[in-house]
């Protein structure tokens, strides 16, 4: 299933045995956008992302229009540009795939977004773990800067980005955008009190735009082919494509660029081509460990913001980990809340002392010695921790927890020890 | 900033200013939200949640100390969902504590347990974690323990931000979280200048300073020992916190009938060694003056400044006054004049002050200050301390009856009342100075200028023909401010007052929990009030005082004062 070169219903265009050089991706395009962007108004490119519907593929979904055109009106003595390329999520290997196939549609993409934007500095916040895309992009900037496409006066223009590649601290948390913020400061890498947004006071206190690698790298075909095409790919709601991480029990594992609208069954069914022969399809994993747990049964909806959004499903960053019968859904999510547990920066009191709590009590589930009190207090644990805590970390903790209680509770009953429903305790 | 909103809160419609958050609007409109983290003087941190109240639209709840409101917004702070959330919060919180209330310090006062009496929390359901530290007694002064930290930040705010000392950080993540020095290390092994703002700021047992009390009793109890007591200008307008009394009350009678009860031979008052200060210090000014001596002066009855200035600016030592603190010579006195005017012998009597401090515990304990011959103060208790001593003894502070300080160290003036407040050290200092410079009566005793509580002030006071321009600085921060601008040589000050804690000692770190800058304030201005009705408001006026210099010293500077009222520093920067 991969997508042919030069298909018009993609925004990626890449092969997986292809690993793109310079010239490659000048022959096909490249910077053309770039050239045209540079010669336009800001507020004109500013209009075209807004046109596109463009939304942030990091999780979050903010229209990145908005957000462009927020730092561009910021006050400010300067303004930088950061490309979130942390890809903490457990599952999700599409930025990596990015960085490492197609670098300079991403540097094209943080160019564009720095000019209408009117930042002229920036950072690549590369994950800790991701020697290999770091050395990558480290080349592909050198190359851009000797070609004129980034640095000083881009293309004979008034406009100029420094662009620097900062390793990030090796935590999950570091992804998140204020914590992020603090860990290029040197400091702790915990999350800081919104607002402030990062797009009026982020980096060293001036406007920043923060965008993922996945979003950005959309920009240069938004502006080579033109906001009209980009709405007709995807649905009306949904504009675009999504990176679709796909891995777990089932036959092509891979990285696939799915239409918005596409149903998560096509997902897994035609470009996953099904679980593996002889099991079945047990539960679907969507969003990473902090997304949802979803039954074979709502499979049919489609990858969609609103409609995801009603189903309570979390596209997040694209990940898609499929559970077949052999798998135990109470070890998936235990496995998740310890992950969670280690990553939480403790900070907050409903994300620290409930993932703790969360921890003790499925530990006692999984060997079949809770009752039915235990089960009461690891929902509303659960519950605090996704309505109370200070950042997305905790807030998301507590997803696929929520979709295990909702749509798996017999596995939890069946480790209930005695089977009496117990009095309501006081 | 006048513009209002319009907000609907538990369904009330009401107008409020917009740049406030729902806290503070809450809190105008008669609900106090819950708060473990947030602090009236602090920035917002958010970290606790106890807060967190529903407001339409919003997909999850909102801490309500760090939103700000907005026109049209609909609060709901009692729904069941916020119930439920706040209470399960705080029995998460208390699964990871120690449930040691009856034993705790913090018994009494404890803001972790007062919330969870408030919410009626009756069971604690979920699993009891704590983890047993090591409790981190290494501190001369301080006691810190971390079982009962519930990581709010408040210590480390007022730590790094008040006093820009900075040594307490978070550490770890997770359920390893810890608030320490760096690395874990112990407090002692650090530079901390026993402030003890930490402890003001801590709203339960988890710092605290070393309890002597039992120090005191003991001495009390023992026959052979003459045990007198002088207590700071600031106790007498704070104690009375102590038993739940508002904020600025003058309680100095009842203070003394309160210490006679406890069994004190003699009550004396620290006031009685601030005029002393004040005959030293502006006789160290004229001379340093006179003789081109180190500018501009820095005044040294603040012990925490003084740790201050060794650790941190050894490089400006020479600028401190030599004299030493109120505290200070009140001891080094006590065990020589009063033991000669009485005939007690310097070994039989025991020094107890009722200090507003912590730091005065580790300045009592300093090698230096032992001149008479002995410890010059055997024991530091701060307010609190006191506060512990009498309420065990069942005192009713209200209904006791006014009592009269000793003779001969009992009397004061307004001058040394000031004292406790930032600025009242300058403005004593200045009314005595001016007399003395000019031979002029001085007709406003009132320097506005050098009082209230912006962290720096400064003021050009005219004496004899020749402007004399001073500062004052008060928290640590603001001494900092100074330091750096004499070190860049841009401070044009002849004389500046800097006190180590907001407010001045009225905010001490020895103060009742719950000293707020708003507390601070009533606590100044009930000092101010006590200095305008006094008869004598000059330091070289009060009569006890001259009589001292007749009887015994000599005269200011001279070389028993010399020997008895001075002291040295030193460079102890890590
Ligand atoms: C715990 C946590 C981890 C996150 N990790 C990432 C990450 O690895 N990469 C990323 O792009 N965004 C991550 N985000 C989202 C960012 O905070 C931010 O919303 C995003 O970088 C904005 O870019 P976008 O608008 O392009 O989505 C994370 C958020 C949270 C709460
Ligand atoms: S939700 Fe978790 S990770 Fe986020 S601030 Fe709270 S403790 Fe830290
Ligand atoms: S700190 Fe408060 S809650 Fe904790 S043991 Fe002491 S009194 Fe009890
Ligand atoms: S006593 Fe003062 S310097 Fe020491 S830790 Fe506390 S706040 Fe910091
Ligand atoms: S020691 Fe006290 S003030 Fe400091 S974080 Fe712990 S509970 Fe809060």
């Amino acid at each position: 299933m991969n997508n042919s070169a030069q298909n018009d219903k993609y925004v990626f265009n890449f092969n997986f045995d292809e690993y793109l050089d310079i010239e490659t991706y000048k022959q096909r395009g490249g910077f053309s956008a770039l050239e045209s962007a540079l010669k336009e108004e800001q507020d004109n490119v500013i209009k075209k992302i807004k046109q596109s519907g463009l939304k942030g593929r990091g999780g979050a979904a903010f229209p990145s229009g908005i957000k462009l055109e927020m730092v561009n009106r910021a006050e400010g003595a300067e303004k930088y540009i950061i490309c979130n390329a942390d890809e903490g999520e457990p599952g999700t290997f599409k930025d990596r795939f990015i960085m490492t196939h197609i670098p300079y549609q991403l540097l094209e993409g943080i160019t564009i977004a720095a000019y209408a934007a009117g930042a002229e500095k920036g950072f690549l916040y590369i994950r800790h773990e991701y020697p290999k895309p770091r050395k990558r992009m480290e080349q592909a900037i050198k190359e851009l800067e000797e070609a004129g496409y980034l640095g000083k006066n881009i293309l004979g223009s008034n406009f100029s980005l420094e662009l620097q590649i900062f390793s990030g601290a090796g935590s999950y948390l570091c992804g998140e955008e204020t914590a992020l913020l603090a860990s290029i400061e040197g400091k702790k890498g915990r999350p800081q009190i919104k607002p402030p947004f990062p797009t009026q006071s982020g980096y060293k206190g001036f406007p920043t735009l923060i965008h993922n690698v996945e979003t950005l790298t959309n920009i240069p075909k938004i502006i080579e082919k033109g906001p009209e095409w980009y709405t007709s790919l995807g649905t009306d709601d949904s504009h675009g494509t999504k990176l679709i991480s796909l891995s777990g029990d089932v036959k092509n594992r891979g990285l696939y660029e799915v239409p918005f609208g596409t149903s998560f069954h096509e997902i897994i069914y035609e470009y996953g081509g099904g679980p593996l022969e002889g099991h079945t399809v047990k539960a679907v994993n969507i969003g990473g460990a902090s997304g949802v747990l979803v039954p074979p049964d709502r499979l049919h909806v489609s990858l969609e913001y609103g409609t995801c959004a009603e189903e309570e499903i979390t596209i997040g960053s694209g990940a898609v980990f499929v559970l077949d019968e052999r798998r135990d859904i109470l070890d998936n999510v235990h496995n998740r809340v310890r992950f969670f547990l280690h990553e939480s920066c403790g900070k907050c009191t409903p994300c620290r002392e409930g993932l703790r709590q969360a921890n003790i009590l499925l530990e006692r589930f999984r060997n079949a010695e809770a009752s039915y009190n235990d089960l009461e207090k690891l929902e509303r644990y659960t519950r605090v921790m996704q309505d109370a805590s200070f950042c997305g970390l905790g807030q998301a903790a507590g997803n696929s927890l929520k979709t295990s209680f909702h749509y798996y509770r017999d596995e939890y009953i069946s480790k209930i020890r005695n089977e009496e429903p117990a009095e309501v305790i006081a | 900033m006048n513009n209002n909103v319009e907000i609907t809160l538990n369904g009330n419609k009401i107008s409020v200013p917009a740049y406030i958050s729902i806290m503070e609007a809450a809190k105008r409109n008669g609900i106090n939200l819950p708060s473990l983290c947030h602090h009236p003087d602090q920035r917002v941190k958010a970290h606790c949640r106890v807060c967190v109240v529903e407001v339409e639209g919003r997909k999850n709840l909102v801490p309500s100390c760090s939103t700000q409101v907005a026109d049209g917004m609909v609060i709901k702070t009692n729904t069941a969902r916020v119930r439920e959330t706040v209470k399960t919060i705080v029995e998460l919180i208390l699964a990871d504590h120690p449930q040691e209330c009856l034993t705790c310090i913090r018994n009494g006062n404890c803001e972790l347990r007062q919330l969870s009496d408030k919410l009626g929390l009756t069971n604690i359901q979920a699993e009891p974690s704590v983890k047993r530290y090591p409790i981190d007694l290494s501190s001369s002064t301080l006691v810190r323990d971390n079982n009962k930290c519930i990581k709010c930040g408040r210590c480390a705010e007022v730590c790094h931000h008040v006093q820009e000392v900075g040594i307490l950080y978070s550490h770890n993540r997770s359920t390893e979280i810890c608030i320490s020095p760096e690395y874990g290390k112990k407090l002692s092994e650090v530079s901390c200048v026993h402030c003890g703002q930490c402890v003001l700021a801590c709203p339960v047992g988890a710092i605290y300073e070393k309890d002597e009390t039992s120090k005191v009793w003991d001495a009390i109890q023992d026959p052979e020992k003459h045990v007198i007591v002088q207590t700071a200008p600031s106790i007498r307008v704070s104690i009375a916190e102590e038993f739940g009394l508002p904020a600025g009350n003058v309680s100095t009678g009842k203070l003394v009938s309160a210490l006679r009860n406890l069994g004190f031979d003699k009550i004396f008052d620290t006031d009685f060694a601030a005029d002393v200060t004040i005959m030293e210090e502006g006789n160290e000014l004229l001379q340093r003056l006179k003789t081109g001596g180190t500018l501009p002066m820095l005044t040294s009855c603040s012990p925490g400044w003084i740790n201050y200035i060794e650790q941190y600016y050894p490089e400006l030592l020479a600028h401190v006054s030599s004299c030493k603190s109120p505290q200070q010579m009140f001891g080094a006195l006590a065990k020589t004049y009063y033991s000669k005017v009485s005939g007690i012998p310097a070994e039989k009597i025991f020094v107890v002050s009722i200090m507003p401090c912590t730091a005065k515990k580790y300045e009592a304990q300093r090698e230096e200050m032992r001149d008479s011959g002995f410890q010059d103060v055997d024991v530091a208790l701060t307010t609190r301390e006191l506060g512990r001593m009498l309420r065990s003894t069942g005192t009713d502070f209200s209904t006791l009856p006014e009592g009269q300080y000793d003779e001969p160290m009992g009397d004061s003036t307004g001058a040394a009342a000031i004292f406790g407040a930032t600025g009242g050290v300058m403005e004593a200092a200045l009314r005595t100075v001016y007399e003395v410079l000019t031979g002029e009566e001085l007709k406003k005793l009132e320097f506005e200028e050098v009082r209230g509580m912006e962290g720096v002030k400064s003021s050009t006071v005219d004496i004899a023909g020749s402007p004399v321009k001073v500062a004052v600085a008060h928290g640590l921060s603001n001494a900092k401010k100074i330091l750096e601008s004499i070190k860049s040589g841009k401070a044009d000050y002849t004389f500046i007052e800097v006190m180590c804690c907001p407010g001045g000692c009225i905010g001490g770190g020895g103060q009742p929990y719950g000293s707020t800058n708003a507390r601070r304030q009533e606590r100044i201005e009930a000092l101010y009030r006590l200095d305008k009705d006094m008869e004598l408001r000059k330091s070289h006026e009060n009569p006890a005082v001259k009589k001292l210099y007749d009887d015994f010293l000599g005269c200011p500077l001279g070389e028993t004062s010399h020997k008895l009222l001075h002291t040295h520093y030193s460079d102890r920067s890590a």
